[in-house]
């Protein structure tokens, strides 16, 4: 395998394994707070139990995904040296504030797992809460370092030279905003999903259905709120792709000539050497619709962009495509969720709604990662856009085909391990967490 | 601004060495321990560490972090010429991290246990052994820009006896920080007994790896004597670490845990400015004498102020809640029964 090749896959598999446990170690903290809460106002020990159970898992994906970020910070170097040479100094603002959050992160959590009977309940309770905050925070300021390579700012690029560097500047790049909340919501809902769908399953079993509901009824919410909120955080998404980096959006929907009243591809497989896109269903004007706002508005395609800055178009198409598609189906059983919640409570208790929960349970991670590969595949070729390119970035050392093997075996092992683990966590409810089994076996004898 | 990133990067390195090592020390311990006391080795161990157990290891990135963003020449000549090493350390921190939780949060007592222990024990041993091997590396100008051949320019780079013999000597360290931090959690008279004696002997495997450097270093043509009986100020430190050593005996006969704790890690503090003296402002050596300084390879001002001022700010939140921890965590247990 090419070096380079091997560095960028390298690269992928390391964030779209990190990627999902950070999600998780920022989301779960939030739910685990909001049924500590309960536990603390109510006393009803079902929500105890739920809060000692998520925070188990919280402790598992934060250890993960902890290691994982550490590598990360390591991995910048080891395969792009060139990119951090010149953009260290520029976008580290958001990553030396990030070190800050994430420590804060780390004590708050010391503080939250082993303070049971031993610290004030409230004072336990916030360190909860902390955990939560500063997760987010850490995700807003990281996804912010990653909107500079795709919204470079803070610095004048005169003659191959970086000049006037402003860290401040590049840390509130055009795109920081727009990604950020795309991504925070992105990972509630993810989160979200995935955990209402392993509830939803044990309650479909019939396995501790008092514990595993108040559980479910906490992560949908959550889920399905944010699951509605997406596609307008989506919506601001696009319009400032489509201004910044309209050669992503032009990849993004296989938009190959500039036009006006330009139509949504929903679909299709494009046809990069006849540029056009087969089998699609088209929808007249709604593209321009959502790049500008106005149905006539014009819409660059990819003959705007010169052929070797052109961001391979196949690969964010198909991605795209699985994102939305999937986060519609999302916004869908939301729709039907809170229908069930308001007009329709016979529908909580029938199989129908478990069993859509329970197939929805990875399509928010599924759409989270198409996501990310919409977002680095489209920046493509470049890594500074239109500052560097990605080849003139990788490590001049050979062999990285053997470190992407190793840490692709690495990273499998651990996602067996890491499932094995939930797995026996989520089977042992009954007897490690739920203290009203006992009385519920009986009943159900 | 400079020399406050220069100090918060310091404290930084020398806090994951007491921290971390001592963490580090914990399994290589586990390791060394006899069967009959592994277990309750452990359960002492871990009832200390687990609640500060992930800060421990944020000082890494923090220092990883100063390095990027301020001096990122240093920062990428070592990613490059000391990518294999880096990549051992890292395999060590994913394997040591994870299997500590796994082995802690695993619902179901098992044969995996028999799996995350022995890669939680080696990975504590591999882990510091490669740290040092980097640090060593950086600092002995074995590091060659201008190689053609791939051993040369990535293996050779980090691979000698001089680098070797540190990275046990990392390791000693390690062990000797977690033996010194386990008298103080421990109750019992016999607990306590064994784990003096066990202390005593660490040191002097400590005073032997750090024997081994000098005739590493001596065989490798490296001028480490030089280096740091050189100049008054690294010789002091050496000095005052080598005196400090006599209290420490005294205080391990006379069960006074937290002076012990304070001499660790004073002795340790010792070693590390006398290596890092020496050079300084340069922390990476070149082979062509090309050197990378903290002063002339630091980013440009307005970086530097931001960076400063981060660490500032940050220090302010991460310091007083760290220290809360700590202090939570050593009083006694269930003080809220009902809770």
């Amino acid at each position: 395998m090419d070096d380079f090749l091997a560095a960028r896959l390298q690269m992928a598999f390391s964030l779209g394994f990190h990627i999902v446990f950070a999600c998780i170690g920022m989301v779960m903290p939030f739910f685990m707070t909001v049924a500590h809460f309960f536990w603390l106002r109510t006393k009803n020990v079902v929500y105890r139990d739920v809060t000692k159970a998520w925070s188990k898992g919280v402790a598992i994906f934060f250890a993960t995904g902890a290691v994982s970020g550490t590598v990360l910070s390591f991995e910048l170097g080891l395969l792009w040296p060139k990119f951090m040479e010149h953009a260290g100094p520029i976008f580290g603002m958001p990553f030396s504030l990030e070190g800050t959050a994430f420590f804060i992160e780390a004590i708050a959590l010391g503080f939250y797992l082993y303070g049971w009977n031993r610290i004030h309940p409230w004072f336990h309770w916030a360190a909860g809460v902390v955990v939560g905050i500063s997760g987010l925070l850490s995700g807003i300021l990281v996804v912010a370092a990653n909107a500079w390579m795709n919204s470079p700012a803070g610095f004048d690029y005169i003659d191959g030279q970086y000049l006037n560097i402003d860290p401040i500047n590049a840390m509130f790049n055009e795109a920081w905003f727009s990604q950020s909340l795309h991504m925070c919501v992105a990972a509630f809902v993810s989160t979200g999903f995935a955990v209402a769908g392993v509830h939803a399953l044990m309650i479909y079993r019939g396995s501790n259905v008092a514990f595993h509901s108040k559980a479910f009824k906490i992560a949908a919410i959550f889920a399905t709120t944010a699951a509605c909120l997406q596609p307008l955080s989506g919506d601001i998404s696009a319009k400032d792709v489509a201004k910044r980096q309209p050669e992503k959006l032009a990849a993004m929907e296989a938009h190959f000539h500039t036009e006006r009243f330009a139509p949504l591809i929903i679909g299709g497989i494009p046809d990069t050497s006849n540029q056009t896109v087969h089998y699609t269903i088209k929808i007249p004007g709604l593209l321009s619709f959502m790049a500008t706002g106005d149905f006539n508005g014009e819409v660059k395609g990819l003959d705007q962009v010169p052929k070797q800055d052109q961001p391979p178009v196949a690969v964010t198409h198909y991605a795209f495509q699985i994102m939305v598609g999937l986060g519609m189906a999302m916004v869908f059983l939301a729709l039907l969720y809170f229908i069930a919640l308001w007009k329709k409570k016979q529908w909580l208790n029938s199989k129908w709604l478990l069993k859509l929960f329970i197939v929805a349970t990875p399509m928010g991670f599924i759409a989270l990662e198409a996501g990310w590969t919409v977002t680095e595949v489209g920046r493509q070729p470049w890594i500074i856009r239109g500052v560097m390119r990605t080849a003139e970035a990788v490590t001049p050392m050979p062999g990285i085909a053997y470190s992407f093997y190793l840490f692709t075996a690495v990273y499998i092992s651990l996602s067996i391990i890491v499932s094995l683990l939930l797995y026996r966590q989520i089977t042992m409810v009954g007897q490690l967490y739920d203290s009203s089994a006992e009385s519920s076996k009986k009943i159900a004898s | 601004m400079i020399y406050v990133v220069i100090v918060f990067l310091w404290t930084a390195i020398l806090l994951y060495i007491l921290l971390g090592g001592a963490d580090f020390g914990a399994g290589i311990i586990e390791l060394l321990t006899s069967k009959a006391n592994k277990s309750r080795t452990r359960k002492t161990m871990y009832n200390a560490i687990g609640p500060i157990w992930e800060a421990n290891h944020m000082w890494l990135i923090i220092a990883v972090v100063i390095l990027f963003v301020g001096f990122p020449k240093i920062y990428t000549t070592v990613s490059v010429y000391l990518h294999i090493p880096l990549v051992c350390m890292l395999l060590g921190i994913i394997a040591r991290g994870t299997a500590f939780v796994f082995r802690n949060y695993d619902a179901v007592k098992d044969d995996m246990q028999k799996v995350y222990t022995p890669i939680f024990v080696y990975s504590s041993l591999i882990t510091p052994f490669f740290l040092g091997i980097i640090a060593a590396s950086a600092v002995s100008g074995q590091i060659d820009t201008q190689a053609n051949d791939f051993l040369s320019a990535y293996v050779f780079s980090w691979l000698s006896w001089f680098s070797v013999a540190v990275g046990i000597f990392t390791v000693s360290i390690c062990g000797f920080l977690a033996t010194i931090f386990i008298i103080g959690q421990t109750h019992e008279a016999a607990d306590q007994a064994h784990f003096i004696g066990k202390a005593k002997r660490t040191i002097f495997i400590v005073m032997f790896c750090g024997a081994l450097v000098f005739v590493a270093a001596y065989v490798e043509h490296i001028p480490l004597v030089e280096w740091i009986f050189g100049d008054t100020p690294g010789l002091i430190a050496i000095i005052a670490a080598s005196l400090s050593l006599v209290v420490t005996f005294y205080a391990l006969n006379h069960d006074m845990p937290i002076l012990l704790r304070l001499l660790a890690g004073f002795q340790v503090t010792m070693i590390l400015f006398a290596a890092t003296y020496t050079h300084f402002p340069d922390i990476v050596l070149l082979k062509n004498g090309a050197n990378l300084s903290l002063l002339t390879h630091q980013g440009q001002a307005k970086t530097i102020e931001s960076l400063g001022y981060a660490l500032l700010i940050g220090s302010l939140f991460i310091l007083p809640a760290l220290v809360y921890l700590i202090y939570s965590f050593q009083k006694k247990k269930d003080v809220y029964p009902d809770h």
